[in-house]
């Protein structure tokens, strides 16, 4: 099944996939972050992979690497039972994602707490607030450079 | 003593300050603040087995207006913060506070960017509890501790003077204080 998956995104975008490999039979596949859409939407809509299920959406900070943010999406397909892991990177000058909510609808609240928690942007979301931390927060919590304790007085208490 | 004076007289004179604060100790009415898994043992203290209501606290209010004491059982995000301020100032006064577990009476084991390290910073804690979580023997005993603060409080005299309020000591128990 892994072969098939990564024949048929080969073969239908040549120039949008950036590499795959193979862990324990779990398959990972880099796309451009540009072209998500377009394979997500085939990745769902094609019969022979119908990855009708979108499980997770995982934010990776790879701190001091040139491309620092890594967006990994989990799907799943009930009716092949089988998962895929699928990977964009973004640089930190301009973490922009496209949005996947208008493949799989469940993506909206994935990626809020995405954007929440690493402050990465997702073009085109039709609701991008935060969902853990308090609106007025400033800073991205699960980044690396941000102290385990917080930042001192980010989160005002209320009066004793 | 008293029953014979009673019994001969047909009354009593009492201080009003006890008579009022007899009163209160014995009807606490709780405000379950439970966030977190420090309220299953809150509602196991409520149940038969460990029984609230021998002391006089079984009347479990989901209004803050209609409560005494609130028993903040869980952890306290900064988030949830601002709720539970605004829950205990709709509490009518006078009101206290029962911090009950690790997690609300110092953060606990969440010594992170998002839980308060202790409500203590919010609110003014009456009795904290020890425990993750607490035996419900253990909010009992705060339960108890909070009585005898409120057996001496001033109520009508504090309109007078208000005096720094120091619990008494237990039967038999030594004064710590060096002298």
């Amino acid at each position: 099944m892994n072969q098939v998956i990564t024949e048929r995104l080969q073969a239908r975008f040549p120039a949008s996939v950036r590499g795959s490999e193979e862990f324990r039979n779990d398959l990972t596949v880099t796309v451009r972050t540009a072209d998500l859409p377009a394979v997500a939407q085939f990745l769902k809509d094609d019969p022979t992979l119908a990855f009708d299920m979108l499980i997770d959406i995982v934010g990776v900070d790879r701190f001091r690497e040139a491309e620092r943010f890594e967006v990994n999406y989990t799907l799943y397909s009930l009716e092949h039972k089988k998962y895929l892991r699928l990977k964009v990177l973004v640089n930190e000058e301009d973490p922009t994602v496209p949005t996947l909510t208008g493949v799989w609808p469940g993506a909206n609240w994935h990626e809020r707490e995405t954007f929440d928690m690493f402050g990465i942007k997702f073009a085109g979301h039709p609701d991008l607030r935060r969902l853990y931390m308090p609106e007025e927060f400033e800073y991205f919590p699960l980044r690396k450079d941000f102290p385990l304790m917080g930042i001192p007085d980010s989160l005002p208490l209320p009066r004793r | 003593m008293a029953l014979e004076t009673l019994q001969r007289d047909g009354f009593l004179t009492a201080r009003l300050d006890d008579v009022i604060n007899w009163a209160r100790k014995n009807s606490l009415w709780p405000m379950p603040m439970g966030i977190s898994c420090c309220a299953i043992e809150m509602m196991a203290t409520a149940s038969p087995r460990f029984d609230i209501s021998r002391f006089g606290s079984e009347v479990m209010r989901f209004t803050p207006r209609q409560c005494d004491v609130i028993i903040v059982a869980g952890t306290v995000t900064y988030k949830m913060a601002k709720v539970v301020r605004k829950i205990y100032d709709q509490m009518p006064d006078p009101k206290w506070v029962i911090s009950m577990g690790a997690c609300a009476s110092s953060g606990g084991m969440f010594r992170s960017y998002s839980v308060v390290q202790g409500i203590d910073q919010f609110l003014p804690v009456d009795v904290f509890v020890a425990g993750c979580p607490p035996r419900p023997e253990n909010l009992l005993h705060a339960l108890i501790e909070l009585q005898r603060k409120v057996a001496m409080e001033r109520t009508v005299g504090s309109l007078i003077r208000r005096e720094p309020l120091y619990l008494p000591e237990r039967p038999g128990e030594k004064s710590g204080a060096a002298t």
